[in-house]
């Protein structure tokens, strides 16, 4: 369902975070995090829980207060504004329409709360529910809406005041897979559509990766990588970003002259000056490939295939090489006949990888 | 039927009588019901037949003689009573309320809270009585203190004996009541509403106006009526500290079932009964409507 | 929430806790001044109020038959409510719902209400059977069913009484055995919850004996306040205190959980064998 409704994209506006610091009970949950939002664009913040990402989405809100840092948004330092001065709009992961009202008022209810009059509000109501699809649902009320249908609610109502900047936090994450992948895709086209500065907060890197102009993948209360998100896949920058986005292996190896030795298997390394000795390299599945045929004879790559997961274009194998099992992800007809229990021997695309040094926390040394 | 299919547990046998199968496992239900009928619904009916009934037969005499002065100004006095401690509970309660649902759900402090309101609702009666009595009774440390600084709280007549008295100590059960039967819809008003108001542009007085008003008012409302029913209904406690007359309904039926007078007028104390459990009865029945209101929005 | 915000919470959180604890605790104190007060102004502190409780065989009496109602009470609801709701449960739960309702109607009747119909029916009780007060406790099971019922729906609830009543008799038992081993030592929290409830209910009840004429607890303590303040109070704050312990007590026990794993040993105890299907 498409709005057929005329919204000009509105001129974004930027929002700057400026070394923000929150700390609570001893625990730090934001440690100077800074981020510039483009006007217009869509940052999607990414990483596990107590992370701190919601943390910079409540800061952003005004929902709580920062003890150092700045926000800025479109020039103005509103730091010190409380929230409902900020000129935000803002969609919960739950529980975020009033009970009590319906569609219709929920979205009208902001505006009322500006003094915009009735025939007007109606109107941009109707307009913001037609927007999100919902034109023939606005007398009902929450409890008879299903839980996509009441976060379309919310953001038609987070939109109809018209904010600077629009905040999602977990939007998705209380919704069932299915409902969650198209709503997804309508949030992004209708921010899109509306030219809106948005911060999309997730925990689920597919989300991330799919609507974000740019993601920021955090850890314990800083930003480890901000980019684009093909980078951010191809390109981690740090050994927590490779192995919280997509897949990865972890094999022992040995840091020597600039490269990793894996299993017999020299690599190129993505910081060649890394402090030689044991390490762990973290291989991607694509980089690894299988092959049934050929010589089968022990090595420290052969191994036997313990399962195949069919996903499409391409397969994912699991294989067993006694020690460690290995993820493989290849293109369908590559894994031809390959079933579980072959002996299957491994090759390593000879990419650059990263090193990880504990056995348990994914840091680099 | 176990999934043995053992026999031994089908219980009684069940004779077939007349091509139907008879069950005899209604007899387990037997004592329960048994009892329940003689000792529950057997007063009920003496009440409702006794209050229609007198010499001749079936008569409305006895509601008649509810016209009596005596009778009309206990009505009345139980009722304003009732409504003083209702609101009053219901106001002094939701604010207590307020102040135990903004605080940690799982604290310790809460529970110990929450269980005190559980036992201090059901503290009524004799011992409230004498609590007060030795409290600000003319007795008391604090009256003894008080006037011999000047200050005589019962200078125009000892009040605490009389309805002012009782509408003071009521409170100390109706306060808990509230807050058992508040917090649970308070407990229901979800933060987010609150942050959603702040991010749309409200404020404090427009988010109760709004918001938080709007939907705890049926649960605010249902938890006054039943304080009323609960006020209405109190015995014990003005039996304690009125010792003389019987300024409000209940005590007027005390009177009429114990007294010389109503043995002459059995159906009298009846028909008093049936005026306050049909005022009681009512009220039941507006709570459950305004119950089913809250239930929906605050679940 | 804004720290400005959070602080006026917090000062209103305070400022009413202050002023309710205040109100709540202040008259219980009060009954503790009262009645350790000694004879004359600035005499210290004495227990002669409390000691002259032995002093008044009224009292004592009141006591006494208020302890026996209250074990009496409290035992017959258990006697016949928990084999009624098992029966309920195994045999005919379309039956649940009508039990339900008749068990927590009494909430809704004022006692001073249900007195009215009792008077009549006492009057013949009295003059037919017995006059002695412990006759009361058939009307205080009907006082106490709420309670009792909705501690043993909770206790039940908590435990397959299908199951293990069928594991049981195919094992042989008889149902006195299966009611008496079996389901009874799986919900004796539950028992003790509905026993407690109910002790405490018959010691605080005034006004069905006081409109019945008969001298319970509640009642002396009420008569001898009218000549002698000090004790009777004194008294009354003996029976806060005893319900207190009690719902202390209570607390303790409604922590403890039946358990799966304690049933299948319970079940292993009685019978000597254990059952490898377990409890579902």
């Amino acid at each position: 369902m498409t709005a057929s409704v005329q919204t000009t994209p509105r001129a974004g506006v930027e929002v700057r975070l400026e070394d923000l610091t929150r700390r609570y009970a001893g625990v730090t949950a934001l440690d100077g995090l800074s981020l510039t939002m483009a006007p217009g664009e869509l940052v999607a913040l990414l990483g596990p829980s107590g992370c701190g990402k919601t943390t910079a989405l409540r800061l952003l809100a005004g929902l709580e207060e920062a003890d150092g840092g700045r926000v800025v948004i479109a020039g103005k330092d509103v730091t010190d504004v409380p929230a409902n001065k900020r000129e935000i709009g803002m969609v919960f992961q739950a529980y975020s329409l009033f009970p009590h009202m319906t569609a219709m008022q929920n979205v009208e209810f902001g505006m009322q709360l500006h003094d915009v009059d009735a025939p007007e509000r109606r109107k941009r109501a109707g307009d913001m529910l037609d927007l999100v699809g919902l034109s023939g649902h606005t007398h009902k009320y929450a409890i008879q809406l299903s839980g996509g249908q009441q976060q379309r609610v919310a953001l038609a109502r987070a939109l109809a005041i018209e904010p600077k900047v629009l905040l999602l936090d977990e939007p998705l994450s209380a919704l069932d897979a299915k409902v969650r992948s198209r709503l997804r895709d309508e949030i992004r086209r209708v921010q899109l559509e509306v030219g809106i500065t948005t911060l999309f907060v997730t925990h689920d890197q597919e989300e991330a990766l799919a609507i974000a102009d740019r993601v920021g993948v955090m850890n314990a209360g800083h930003i480890e990588q901000l980019g684009p998100p093909t980078a951010i896949y191809s390109r981690p920058a740090t050994a927590f970003v490779a192995e919280f986005v997509g897949l990865t292996n972890r094999l022992a190896g040995i840091v020597k002259g600039g490269e990793v030795e894996v299993r017999g298997t020299r690599l190129p390394l993505v910081k060649p000056d890394s402090t030689e000795g044991p390490a762990i390299a973290l291989v991607r599945p694509e980089a690894v490939s299988v092959v049934s045929d050929g010589d089968m004879s022990p090595g420290p790559l052969t191994g036997s295939v313990i399962s195949t997961v069919f996903l499409g274009a391409t397969s994912r194998v699991s294989v067993d090489l006694g020690d460690v099992t290995v993820l493989a992800q290849m293109p369908t007809s590559a894994v031809g006949a390959i079933t579980a229990g072959t002996k299957v021997r491994l090759s390593l695309r000879t990419d650059p990888v990263l090193i990880a040094r504990d056995e348990k926390a994914a840091t680099e040394a | 039927m176990t999934a043995a299919g053992n026999p031994a547990v089908t219980g009684v046998g069940r004779p077939i009588v007349g091509g139907r199968r008879f069950s005899l496992t209604w007899v387990g239900a037997v004592p329960f019901l048994g009892y329940v009928a003689i000792f529950l619904f057997l007063p009920a009916a003496i009440i409702v037949a006794g209050a229609f009934a007198s010499e001749g037969g079936v008569t409305l005499s006895n509601f008649a003689n509810l016209s009596r002065p005596y009778i009309v100004s206990a009505i009345i006095s139980s009722i304003i009573l009732s409504a003083v401690t209702a609101v009053g509970g219901a106001v002094l309660g939701a604010l207590l309320t307020y102040a135990i649902a903004t605080g940690n759900p799982r604290s310790t402090f809460r529970r110990v809270v929450t269980s005190a309101c559980g036992v201090l609702a059901q503290f009524g009666g004799v011992t409230l009585a004498f609590a007060f009595i030795a409290a600000i009774g003319p007795a008391s440390a604090v009256y003894v203190y008080l006037s011999q600084h000047h200050v005589d709280y019962y200078a125009s007549g000892v009040w605490l004996f009389d309805l002012r008295g009782l509408e003071v100590v009521y409170l100390y059960f109706q306060i808990p009541l509230m807050v058992l039967i508040f917090l649970p819809a308070v407990d229901g008003i979800k933060p987010q509403w609150r942050e959603a108001t702040d991010s749309l542009g409200g404020s404090t007085w427009t988010y109760w106006r709004y918001v938080a008003g709007p939907l705890l008012a049926p649960a605010f409302l249902g938890s006054t009526l039943l304080l009323f029913a609960n006020s209405l209904s109190a015995y014990a406690t003005a039996a304690a500290l009125i010792n003389q007359g019987g300024p409000i309904l209940p005590l007027q039926i005390s009177n009429a079932i114990t007294s010389e007078v109503g043995l002459h007028e059995p159906g009298f104390a009846k028909a008093q009964a049936v005026v306050l459990i049909l005022i009681v009865a009512i009220i039941s029945v507006l709570y459950a409507v305004l119950q089913r209101r809250t239930a929906r929005w605050l679940q | 929430m804004s720290r400005s915000r959070r602080a006026k919470l917090q000062v209103f959180r305070v400022v009413t806790f202050v002023l309710f604890g205040a109100f709540f605790a202040g008259p219980i104190w009060f009954m503790f001044e009262f009645s350790t007060r000694g004879i004359g102004e600035n005499s210290p502190r004495t227990l002669d109020a409390w000691k002259a409780i032995s002093t008044y065989p009224d009292l004592v009496a009141g006591i006494v038959a208020s302890l026996e109602l209250a074990v009496i009470t409290s035992i017959g609801v258990l006697v016949v409510l928990v084999p009624t709701m098992v029966w309920v449960r195994l045999r005919l739960p379309r039956l649940r719902r009508v039990i339900e309702s008749i068990s927590l109607l009494p909430l809704t009747i004022p006692a001073i209400v249900l007195v009215v119909g009792f008077a009549p029916m006492y009057q013949w009780l009295g003059t037919n059977f017995s006059d002695s007060i412990l006759t009361l406790s058939l009307a205080y099971a009907i006082l106490v069913l709420p309670y009792a019922y909705r501690a043993l729906d909770a206790g039940l609830a908590a435990i397959d009484v299908k199951t293990l009543s069928e594991a049981a008799r195919s094992l042989g038992a008889s149902w006195p055995v299966v009611m008496w081993r079996v389901i009874v030592p799986n919900i004796s929290s539950a028992l003790l919850n509905a026993g407690l409830l109910s002790v405490a209910l018959v010691l605080g009840e005034y006004t069905i004996a006081n409109n019945l004429l008969y001298p319970n607890l509640q009642v002396e303590i009420v008569s001898l306040g009218r000549t002698s303040a000090g004790t009777s109070i004194a008294v009354a704050v003996a029976s806060l205190l005893f319900a207190f312990v009690l719902l202390v007590a209570l607390s303790f026990v409604g922590g403890q959980r039946g358990g799966r794993r304690r049933t299948r040993e319970r079940l292993v105890q009685t019978f000597g064998r254990d059952f490898s299907g377990g409890t579902r």
